[in-house]
């Protein structure tokens, strides 16, 4: 019964979806019906919020409760499941995870109907956008992703959930990546919307926007973060990125997204880059859909990619087509009337900003022909080939090295006309800091890397100019510490780049009890291996001891763990850290005797990484909050913009 | 020539030249750094040179999966018409099981025998690699069913 409520929910919310589009575009206008028109499209959106979250909620119920009369729950779910993995199963599973998407985008519809940011014009058209997006995966979902079909008879037990899946980084991980790809959706409506009304518009949507922006961008990032510390503590290769084309389906639309917080910023304070704001913000939503197509499609095998049905792939690809392809139809019909972007110096935030966006940009093609290329030549029957890190080592890597390089002179510089000299002078102790911190790896640490003293120069390069920066706002509002913050974190992140891939130290022993190995500085002493019987799988835990000289420091236990429900097993690493440095222990095979293997990494700086990420997602949530509370000023703000 | 025009000429310029740089570079770069996919019937006919690295993909041979000292391993990769040897140094997949699909990462040697760094994890245990699977198909060994995509097989299997 309550399957088949569910689909009623998705049937009544594709329906609304549809008047949501019809009245939103109606209510751009400024025709006689226009005012009635806008009444609708803000109940139509909350109408499909209700509708969407009932069927989601529906869904989930029947995980909760083990419905195995409902194929997705039955393939996807199982009694003994613990109940957080019950619920996380609902979006572990392809169908699941497209009533997610919905009800993400649908959250945002209903956000942008109620801050109404931009006037109500511009509301309208991007709600008008929205409710298409909605309509496109709604039927989706209905046609070839229906999560309410029914198994008869149904079976007595589930076949249970990927155990990879069954961890909690990963349980909140797609939803926060949701929250990233589909907020990106909001700016392409905006953008879309400033395109439809025209006008003054093309200004003041880049302002209306820019919330929505923040919160894609905060999403992205934690959601990368996320994915990342996932993967360094559950693949047991203690490596925190593989560029892997799932990652990067993930970086993708976090480069646009940032190269669009930039230049979005440029437009609404100096009215620079106006058409190429609009670009950015197409182009960060096509690089979702994308991403979308890339992991759920099933070109790519991985945990990600559900499953491989061609049908799911070609209507994912012909949505892309139509979103992207409308988009820029719809840029190239209002191009002629587009106004050009203000003037600026060649000295100045700006340009800044201008190198800021190739940069970025530029490091998004290299991915994304890293990524595509590959599948590329497999589509037209070429080699298998697989492009592996030293590709994205020798392109990605300089072109963002150079971007962080410039990254400090921005904030320093004017609007329109800075001075570069005085902005270098403020930045001196930033640039002794870089120099110190440069000399002391070079003293330090061992063996010595002058890429290494690279990037610890560039990092304090970065945090030091943010600290400054701090210091000469100091007593403004708390949005204006946004920017010195995010910047902060990616020097933080990029020391702990360098220190785990550079410092890493690595041992590799087949040990029996009582045996004992050294990985940098820790001995550890095995204690051999306890069966041990979990909620729903079965491990072999290993007890290795941190010694002290000949005290017991610690204890550590690495598992290898087996799922009788999936017939899969995984590793479990265990990761001692002091801030500064992880002991990283994961169990290898069994090779009989009492011995088995045990891979020991010790990575300097590894919580750094996503410490950095941490910081840079509080500098954005810092920069939400500020403009939220601005909101109150926005009418009078906008009226100025559009003089 | 007014000299707002020189400017966006200038910037036009400045724009072309460092997109075809990018091109150029990531073409160079996608032509070092590429790792093709080879079966051992592959190997058999057209001899990899010793040194390059390349994905190795096959089933592992019944009982051939030895151990050495310390963590060295050898095993066999098959595909019904060729054996490769295969050493390494290192933990096993979870997963890895003699009969099974595996693709590795690595090289030649001078001896004839594939030296890998990497052999990578595949996580269910129903799931062939599609490398592997086109392999086999190539090979005429490929039983239909034999090991579906993950996921698409019924709830009770």
């Amino acid at each position: 019964m309550t399957g088949e409520l569910g689909q009623l929910a998705l049937c009544f919310a594709l329906a609304l979806s549809l008047v949501m589009a019809l009245s939103g575009f109606l209510g751009a206008g400024t025709k006689a019906v226009s005012p009635a028109a806008r009444g609708i499209v803000h109940g139509a959106a909350m109408g499909m919020l209700v509708f969407v979250a009932l069927a989601f909620g529906t869904l989930t119920y029947a995980f909760v409760t083990s419905d195995f009369s409902i194929a997705v729950v039955a393939n996807n779910s199982h009694t003994l499941k613990p109940l957080v993995y019950k619920i996380s199963g609902v979006w572990g599973n392809h169908e699941g995870s497209m009533v997610l998407w919905v009800l993400v985008l649908s959250l945002y519809a209903g956000l942008v109907s109620a801050l109404g940011r931009g006037g109500e014009r511009l509301t309208s058209a991007a709600l008008g956008v929205q409710g298409l997006l909605a309509a496109a995966f709604l039927l989706f979902i209905l046609f070839t992703s229906n999560p309410f079909l029914r198994l008869d008879p149904a079976p007595f037990e589930g076949a249970g959930l990927n155990p990879l899946l069954q961890d909690p980084g990963l349980a909140m991980h797609p939803p926060m990546l949701y929250a990233g790809y589909v907020g990106l959706s909001a700016s392409f409506s905006y953008a879309a919307a400033a395109l439809i009304v025209g006008e003054d518009a093309q200004t003041i949507w880049a302002r209306a926007a820019r919330p929505f922006m923040l919160i894609a961008w905060i999403a992205l990032t934690c959601g990368i973060a996320l994915g990342s510390w996932w993967a360094y503590y559950e693949l047991g290769w203690g490596g925190f990125w593989f560029w892997d084309p799932v990652e990067n389906a993930s970086l993708m639309p976090w480069l646009i997204a940032t190269a669009l917080l930039h230049s979005a910023l440029a437009t609404e304070k100096s009215g620079a880059f106006r058409t190429w704001s609009l670009l950015l913000a197409i182009g960060g939503f096509s690089m979702s859909l994308i991403g979308t197509f890339l992991v759920r499609s099933g070109v790519l095998s991985s945990v990600h990619a559900f499953a491989s049905d061609p049908a799911r792939g070609f209507f994912i690809m012909v949505l892309i087509f139509c979103a992207i392809g409308g988009a820029l139809g719809l840029f190239a019909w209002r191009a002629p009337t587009l106004k050009g972007g203000a003037a600026f110096d060649t000295q100045s935030r700006e340009t800044m900003l201008l190198l800021n966006n190739v940069f970025l940009v530029a490091s998004c093609a290299c991915v994304f022909v890293g990524t595509l290329y590959p599948l590329a030549l497999d589509a037209f029957g070429g080699d298998k080939i697989s492009v592996g890190p030293p590709y994205y080592a020798a392109t990605f890597a300089p072109i963002f090295f150079a971007l962080l390089l410039l990254e400090p002179l921005g904030p320093q510089l004017n609007w329109r006309r800075g001075d570069v000299k005085a902005a270098l002078r403020t930045l001196m102790p930033a640039l002794g800091l870089a120099a110190i911190a440069a000399l002391s790896v070079l003293v330090i640490a061992s063996p010595r890397f002058v890429t290494g003293a690279g990037a610890f120069a560039v990092a304090g390069w970065l945090i030091g100019a943010s600290v400054i920066d701090l210091l000469k706002r100091k007593g403004a509002r708390a949005s204006a510490f946004a920017a010195a913050l995010a910047h902060a974190g990616l020097g933080v992140t990029l020391m702990g780049v360098a220190g785990t891939t550079l410092w890493r130290s690595e041992a590799l022993n087949v040990m029996g009890p009582g045996e004992t190995m050294t990985v940098g500085p820790y001995t550890l002493r095995f204690d051999g291996v306890t069966q041990e019987q979990g909620p729903n799988y079965r491990a072999s835990r290993a007890h290795l001891a941190l010694m002290d000289g000949s005290q017991v420091k610690a204890v550590l236990t690495p598992e290898q763990r087996i799922y009788p429900a999936e017939g899969q097993d995984m590793a479990d690493t265990a990761i001692r850290t002091n801030g500064f440095e992880d002991l990283y222990l994961a169990l290898g095979d069994d090779r009989g005797n009492g011995r088995w293997t045990v891979r020991a990494y010790v990575s300097p700086l590894a919580p750094f990484i996503w410490l950095g990420g941490l910081v840079m997602a509080l500098g954005g949530i810092l920069s939400l909050w500020g403009r939220l509370r601005l909101k109150a000023s926005l009418p009078a703000a906008a009226a100025q913009a559009a003089e | 020539m007014t000299p707002k025009k020189r400017r966006r000429l200038a910037f036009a310029a400045a724009l072309i030249a460092a997109g075809g740089a990018l091109a150029a570079g990531i073409i160079y770069e996608l032509g070092q750094n590429t790792q093709y996919f080879r079966s051992p019937s592959d190997i058999a006919t057209n001899k990899v040179a010793p040194g390059i690295a390349f994905h190795l993909g096959g089933l592992v041979e019944e009982k051939s999966l030895h151990h050495g000292a310390g963590a060295d391993i050898t095993f066999t990769v098959t595909d019904g018409k060729g054996t490769v040897p295969v050493e390494y140094n290192g933990v096993l997949p979870a997963l890895f099981r003699e009969g099974q699909g595996v693709v590795a990462l690595g090289a030649m040697n001078a001896q004839g025998t594939f030296v890998a760094t990497e052999v990578l994890a595949k996580h269910d245990e129903k799931y062939m690699p599609p490398e592997v699977v086109d392999a086999l198909k190539r090979s005429g060994h490929w039983q239909e069913g034999g090991a579906p995509s993950p996921k698409s097989s019924g709830p009770n299997s």
